[in-house]
């Protein structure tokens, strides 16, 4: 899309560093929102801001060649993990989408608690980066 | 732990990797893997025959949502058994049969993976236990029947005969939801083994004639009962191996799975005994009538289908009335229509799908299957014709095959229902043996068109595509081992019946005790009485209807084909399509303005409507926090920037004066301490926005529009009325109290759930289910998008439908 082709050099070098600092955030939100604000959704949603971010500072084909991975797949992928996680609570042997939680000692982290909705949300959060980045990148190759 | 579950899942599973194995494995046919499946599954099921004779019954739950009472129950005993080895032991040789019919050129891997999908659910309806369950696997079934019959789907009438199968079987299967729900409201359980032993206190229930009524047509649409077996010949457009496993074997006796199950449920009520057995004899004739004007080989088997699924569908009828005597010598005569009714499913599988395979190798081979084209094959083509012989004899009741026996029985249960004292005209009961009778006489005529028109006579090379030869072995292997089943069964019937029939009889008939009553000793001879004549009967005026048929066939001609069941099935559709376009137009007019006005007056009224009639505008200010200056600043400037909107000069304005708004809100959800909801809404803002950006140059120029003084007043109202219905719900949801409060799962959620933000413990634990749905709606809405601007048909494009 040409009209969004602006040669800024300012924006270009600083979204280079931004772009990280939000794909950090991003990540940080995920983990976190079990207990503080964040979460599977608002974590997925900041990742693909990351790379809209990315997109409107330099263009489509940096973009694919820096992530080159088809995010219809990350969707796809996000997706079956949120469902089978709920299949996965099934084999033991409990209702369908029942979660658990537990305490683990882990070398560095020390106690740390372990669940399996931080799976159920991961799915979340592919899918949202997934879908969010499809719709952009389809909507902006479609432009002429 | 084993479990049958796992039976039912296996293919699935398998299913899923058949693409993979396609792509990994090019040069081995992808049929050789799938064919593990089912022998798998047949042995597994096998070997737990025995067990089952001796009256063991399998029964597994996996909990699913137990609070809607929704489990996945498996339930394995006799009938299940039945029709589980069906659909396994004739899948293997279909899947076997495939694999030398479908060339490597074919998509093997969709064949393949809407064939194991077929199975899995198959195998799902007959072992479900829980009716939600059933009726989901049931659906899948004609959803994976419409995928295989719209195999070839460059060609119309596949497509067209797959839309028809589905909108048939479809809506029955919705009638018999209706039907399930009624059986759930008056019984309080979707258990089938719960509401058999709990239904005789609601048989005087309002809703037991509509459950029954609405169970049936789920079961007729399905087997292709009159008046709705219209689709079962278009399906014919199939493969042939379709055609032998879904249309023949199994799928289509779903229905009669269904009808026998249920019969301990409804069998008590008289309507059941005349509804089943009426509908079946219907079926019967129609089928054998309609089956002899047939010059496609196909549609010949696919009539002769339909009237053998009425005969199993009127023997079951028929049976059921002895559930209405109770348990006593007397009543123990009418089971055996039942135990024929079975018996004659098992022998039906095993010969239609040889002839079905048979007409498959005609038409593989010689390239067509119209009896006109096609004659003197018996010579050429010897091994083709042995089992075509074996199966049309045994289908059209003669020794010594078990179409013979079968069908001995069937006459012999027309002949004791005469016996009855529930009919109230004292001949009405004779119309039972002689519509039986009617129907045997067309069904021989068919047979012996099969053998006589296709393989005797004179060899017509010169109409033929191809020269006539042989099939290969590996095509003649599947129908070659059914032929032989068809001969054996005949020796050897009373092996089946104890281990097989036997315990299905207990599952029809729980209340009757002691099955060893009710499984009579099959035997080929047993003396002249009035099936032996019957039979001998049939062949005598069959042969000489056969010898005649140019004779009386111009009968056929006397059915105007303006008239037919076909004819209203094509109105309806085209008078539906045309008449919901009528309604469409009608208010799908392309203006975005009118479908946001439709979107709102509904908000007016069906919200605000309900809340006003229930009383629900209440509120009290009295007890509100005070304003701050903060919140008073951000309304004002939301209301600024609202009001600004409206006289916005361009776009660009509009859009940066809605992201006023929409980060004021951000703002306010900080203010009021949710940081969750005001993180999301500033991401969501961001993005929504470099979205607009992205669109911006497709959107057309900004114009003002002109419109009537008249739509602007209109326009106004509907504005302010849908701010009023808002404001006055967001004020009086503090005092709705209609609902439990719901805020000690939060406060516990910690507790719970392990999670101390409670925003994320609703959205991953307590509201799970609604998350994985929005995720998977997110996911379609986003392929939607996809698809919309990536696939869209270009004007050049050529038209690629109607081959």
């Amino acid at each position: 899309m040409k009209t969004l082709k602006i040669n800024d050099v300012i924006l270009r070098t600083i979204s280079r560093i931004v772009v990280f600092i939000i794909l950090t955030f991003g990540v940080y939100l995920f983990l976190s929102g079990h207990n503080t604000p964040g979460g599977g959704f608002i974590g997925g949603l900041v990742l693909a801001s990351a790379i809209v971010l990315l997109y409107l500072s330099t263009d489509i084909e940096t973009v694919k060649k820096s992530l080159p991975m088809d995010f219809k797949y990350v969707a796809a992928l996000g997706v079956l993990l949120a469902t089978f996680t709920g299949f996965g609570s099934i084999l033991f042997g409990v209702p369908f989408m029942s979660q658990t939680f537990a305490y683990f000692e882990l070398p560095i982290f020390g106690e740390t608690e372990l669940t399996t909705v931080t799976i159920f949300e991961a799915g979340v959060a592919l899918a949202v980066v997934g879908v969010v980045v499809t719709i952009i990148l389809s909507i902006s190759e479609d432009g002429g | 732990m084993f479990s049958i579950n796992f039976v039912i899942l296996i293919p699935f599973i398998v299913a899923a990797l058949v693409p993979f194995l396609y792509r990994r494995y090019k040069r081995i046919h992808v049929g050789w893997f799938v064919l593990f499946v089912p022998i798998t599954l047949f042995v597994i099921l096998a070997r737990l025959i025995p067990s089952v004779a001796s009256g063991k019954t399998y029964v597994h739950t996996y909990e699913w949502i137990p609070t809607l009472d929704f489990n996945f129950t498996t339930y394995l005993d006799g009938l299940s058994m039945i029709f589980a080895l069906l659909i396994t032991g004739v899948g293997s040789l279909v899947i076997l049969y495939s694999i030398f019919y479908l060339s490597a050129k074919e998509s093997l891997q969709h064949f393949y993976c809407y064939l194991l999908l077929f199975m899995g659910a198959m195998l799902g309806v007959v072992f479900s236990d829980n009716l939600m369950v059933l009726y989901v696997f049931w659906e899948l079934t004609s959803v994976s029947s419409f995928l295989l019959i719209a195999f070839w789907n460059h060609r119309k009438a596949s497509r067209l005969g797959a839309q028809k199968a589905m909108l048939i079987t479809v809506s029955g299967g919705i009638a018999m939801l209706v039907g399930f729900i009624m059986l759930h409201t008056m019984t309080g359980s979707f258990s089938i083994r719960e509401i058999i032993t709990t239904i005789s206190e609601f048989t005087d229930h309002d809703l037991f004639i509509p459950a029954m009524i609405l169970v049936l047509l789920g079961a007729f649409t399905k087997s292709a009962q009159f008046p709705f077996h219209i689709w079962l010949p278009d399906a014919m457009e199939a493969p042939t191996p379709v055609s032998a496993y879904l249309h023949s074997a199994t799928m289509v006796k779903a229905g009669i799975y269904l009808v026998a199950r249920f019969t301990p449920v409804f069998g008590t009520d008289e309507l059941w005994f005349w509804v089943v057995s009426i509908v079946g004899m219907i079926t019967l004739f129609w089928g054998s009538f309609n089956a002899v004007r047939q010059t496609d080989l196909k549609a010949l088997l696919a009539f002769s289908t339909i009237s053998q699924l009425g005969l199993i569908m009127s023997l079951l009828g028929l049976g059921s009335i002895a559930l209405q005597f109770g348990y006593s010598s007397d009543s123990i005569l009418y089971t055996q229509a039942t135990f024929a009714a079975l018996f004659h499913l098992i022998n039906h599988s095993t010969f239609k799908g040889a002839l079905f395979m048979v007409v498959g190798i005609l038409d593989h081979e010689l390239g067509t299957r119209d009896i006109r084209r096609l004659g003197g094959l018996m010579t050429l083509m010897p091994f083709t014709f042995t089992v075509a012989l074996i199966g049309s004899l045994s289908m059209a009741g003669l020794p010594p095959f078990n179409g013979f026996l079968s069908k001995e029985m069937f006459f012999a249960a027309t002949v004791h229902i005469m016996e009855l004292d529930i009919f109230s005209l004292p001949s009405f009961g004779m119309i039972f043996p002689v519509v039986a009778w009617v129907a045997s006489v067309f069904t021989f005529v068919y047979c012996m068109i099969i053998i006589f028109k296709a393989f005797l006579g004179k060899a017509q090379p010169e109409k033929l595509d191809k020269p006539i030869h042989e099939a290969p072995i590996g095509m003649l292997l599947a129908p070659m081992i059914l032929a032989a089943l068809v001969v054996g069964i005949f020796f050897f019937p009373n092996l089946l019946g104890q281990y097989i029939l036997q315990p299905a009889m207990s599952s029809i008939y729980p209340t009757f005790g002691d099955t060893a009553d009710l499984t009579p000793n099959i035997s080929a001879w047993h003396g002249i009485n009035p099936e032996l004549l019957m039979t001998i009967g049939v062949i005598l005026v069959g042969a000489l209807l056969f010898k005649f048929l140019k004779l009386w066939k111009p009968i056929y001609g006397l059915f105007s084909s303006r008239y037919t069941f076909n004819a209203l099935y094509n109105y309806v559709l085209a008078s539906s399509v045309s008449g919901s376009n009528v309604v469409t137009n009608r208010y799908m007019n392309g203006l975005l303005r009118h479908y946001l006005m439709y979107i709102f007056l509904f908000f007016i009224v069906a919200v605000g409507g309900y809340l006003a009639y229930s009383g629900a505008f209440s509120f009290d200010m009295s007890t509100n926090a005070p304003f701050n200056v903060y919140e008073v600043c951000l309304v004002a400037i939301m209301a600024v920037a609202a009001l600004s909107m409206l006289f916005a000069k361009s776009r660009i304005t509009a859009t940066l004066l809605n992201g006023v708004l929409g980060y004021s809100i951000a703002i306010f959800f900080v203010i009021f301490r949710a940081p969750d909801l005001a993180l999301t809404q500033l991401v969501v803002e961001s993005v929504t926005t470099a979205l607009f950006l992205l669109a911006f140059s497709h959107l057309p120029e900004w114009k003002k529009e002109n419109l009537p003084k008249q739509t602007k007043v209109i326009n106004g109202i509907i504005s302010i009325a849908v701010g009023l219905v808002v404001v006055l719900v967001g004020l009086s949801v503090m005092d709705y109290n209609q609902f439990d409060t719901i805020s000690s799962y939060f406060e516990n959620a910690y507790e719970l759930a392990g999670g101390a933000n409670i925003v994320n413990a609703i959205l991953g634990d307590f509201r799970g289910f609604d998350t994985m749905l929005e995720v998977v709606v997110l996911f379609i809405a986003g392929l939607g998008v996809y698809s919309m601007i990536k696939l869209r048909a270009k004007k050049e494009d050529e038209n690629i439908e109607d081959q």
